[in-house]
């Protein structure tokens, strides 16, 4: 009987089938119509991309960690802060204005701080993780608060403008967001979410979707689970560094308000809002909130209020997001035909 | 033959209680061998001193020459041993392919770059497609492992230990929940993917005697924590006190069916 198996198998060999690209086919589709968009949007709608694309970047970071490893992080927005805040210090304060070397000093602070966080945290899991992460995002929170001389405390600190590819940019600041920075946000996003395409779909991610499901079983067939735990805390906070430096340069202003807890409340929001068990979750997440933000702020003072309903109706009704509602249908409407 | 794996003098101390007291045992390239007593004789400490997991109170474990106390999971498999559980310990999300490739993978030291692919890994899904057609897996390889009936989440948790390539594999139980039927299906199954995967010994925890009587070439019955007996099937089954003291009243009729 094995005998046999073994023959239809080696028979079956081409089964090398490609992997289901929906998720990554969904990022694709939304990368194209944001190189479109400044086509036909207005000013006012192309500056609110520019953020979308920041949190598109850091989601995506923070999900490998979520979706993929299945450590939940409420401390995230100290990546974002972190970007944010070297972005300020090397524009405002050393006026090294190259945003390929800001990137680069991003990536490396960003490491810097996210391999003895993580090394700590990830010894815990599940609230423990949680709790432990949000301690030190607010732990730097107060850091950026409280030290008024090195960090503007509650004033912030200025985020100039920089040199993109070493090319002085003219006219405004509105300019310079919708056009050449625009596209140059829009480039990373599609390079980030191409590398971490690649990652989930490695032998790599492989094993961290190992120790989601069980981390025991995975540790006997060969998981360095720690390790690889922290390895993915290091690539989510490069991710949620590098979203952060975009997100303060379109603000102009890196502030402690980056680092609070409610910010990490909005990453966690965005992802369930966009589904975590999606690739592409976390990217339409993002652009939803924004768009959500956007629409219930110019209707009522109370968009905290419809937020938070938003969010329980989600949890309650639709826990795989909308990229899960988006699943349903499609599986309705080709169960039907 | 060469000794596999060898425990010395073993004791395992809880406090006051003594979980194993004096093990001495050994399994040699090409054995067979059942672990089993009855419950709270030692049979789970002994597995997990076995595997590295617990580190003994007094005396050693040796695998493959090297003492192997408190190693861990991951070293141990490097080593070549592998180990499958009791309980069903699967991946619930990942597909059956996945599931084997998490193993593979680990084997063929694939992790180191995260931008690697996974699909186009031809020796790697190679390695995967060989394993699911020794246990019969090839036609559900696309999967997800929670809709797999109990029998085949079994069967998939001892052939993603297989996936290994381990010298020496523990099972601990490996048809426990499983049907009467398919549990001789399973242990075939296990015995031909020892031999064709090249894997040199199997010890296993049971309380089947059915099945021990039918496939280990040694049986080592503990009681208290102790070893009350370390003998072929043949002597073992032939011996009513030692097996009412194992398992109770059910054997005399397992003693018959093996002469049967």
């Amino acid at each position: 009987m094995t005998q046999e198996a073994l023959t239809s198998a080696r028979m079956a060999r081409p089964s090398l089938v490609l992997p289901r690209a929906h998720g990554y086919g969904i990022i694709l589709v939304i990368l194209a119509f944001m190189a479109a968009l400044p086509l036909v949007a207005s000013t006012y709608v192309l500056t609110l991309m520019v953020p979308f694309f920041a949190f598109a970047i850091a989601l995506l970071g923070l999900n490998l960690l979520f979706g993929y490893t299945g450590l939940l992080s409420f401390g995230h927005a100290m990546f974002l802060a972190i970007g944010a805040y070297t972005t300020a210090a090397m524009t405002s304060k050393l006026g090294i204005m190259s945003f390929e070397l800001i990137l680069l000093t991003t990536v490396a602070v960003s490491v810097l701080v996210a391999i003895p966080v993580g090394f700590l945290c990830v010894r815990y899991t599940k609230i423990f993780f949680g709790m432990l992460t949000l301690a030190f995002g607010m732990l730097l929170h107060s850091f950026l608060f409280k030290f008024y001389g090195i960090t503007g405390g509650d004033q912030g600190m200025r985020v100039l403008r920089p040199l993109l590819l070493g090319m002085e940019i003219e006219g405004g600041k509105t300019a310079y967001l919708t056009g050449p920075f625009y596209f140059y946000a829009l480039g990373l996003l599609a390079l980030l979410s191409f590398v971490m395409w690649r990652i989930v779909q490695s032998p790599f991610g492989l094993h961290l979707k190992a120790i989601r499901d069980n981390e025991q079983k995975a540790a006997y067939l060969g998981v360095r689970v720690a390790r690889m735990r922290l390895y993915a805390f290091v690539i989510s906070g490069i991710y949620g560094a590098i979203g952060g430096s975009i997100l303060a340069i379109s603000v102009g202003l890196a502030d402690p308000e980056m680092a609070y807890w409610t910010q990490s409340g909005n990453l966690v929001f965005m992802t369930v809002l966009g589904g975590s068990a999606s690739f592409a979750g976390p990217v339409v997440g993002a652009l939803a909130f924004i768009i959500l933000q956007d629409e219930v702020m110019s209707l009522t003072q109370y968009w905290r209020f419809v937020m938070g309903a938003i969010l329980i109706l989600l949890v309650i009704f639709f826990p795989r997001g909308l990229t899960g509602i988006a699943d349903s249908i499609a599986a309705r409407f080709r169960g039907g035909q | 033959m060469g000794v596999l794996l060898q425990a010395n003098n073993v004791s395992k101390h809880y406090g006051s209680y003594v979980a194993l007291s004096d093990v001495n045992m050994s399994i040699a390239e090409g054995e067979f061998i059942s672990i089993v007593g009855p419950n709270g004789a030692g049979k789970s400490t002994l597995v997990n001193v076995l595997t590295g997991f617990l580190k003994p109170t007094k005396g050693s474990v040796h695998f493959q020459g090297g003492d192997i106390a408190g190693i861990g999971p991951v070293e141990l498999g490097r080593r070549g041993m592998a180990r499958a559980f009791q309980l069903v310990n699967i991946f619930p999300d990942l597909s059956v392919r996945e599931t084997l490739s998490v193993a593979v993978a680990s084997r063929l030291k694939r992790i180191g770059n995260p931008l690697r692919s996974l699909r186009r890994d031809g020796e790697l899904q190679e390695a995967v497609e060989d394993v699911a057609a020794v246990f019969g897996f090839s036609q559900r390889l696309d999967r997800t492992t929670r809709t797999l009936s109990q029998g085949e989440k079994k069967l998939l948790d001892v052939a993603s230990a297989f996936a290994l390539q381990p010298e020496l594999i523990l099972v601990d139980e490996p048809t426990s929940g499983v049907s009467t039927a398919d549990k001789h299906g399973i242990m075939e199954l296990l015995v031909q993917a020892a031999k064709r995967t090249g894997v040199k010994g199997i010890i296993q925890v049971e309380h089947d005697m059915d099945l021990v009587a039918r496939y280990s070439d040694r049986i080592i019955a503990l009681q208290s924590g102790k070893v009350l007996a370390d003998e072929a099937p043949e002597t073992f089954f032939r011996n009513p006190a030692l097996i009412s003291a194992v398992v109770g009243t059910r054997t005399p009729v397992v003693a018959e069916r093996r002469r049967a």
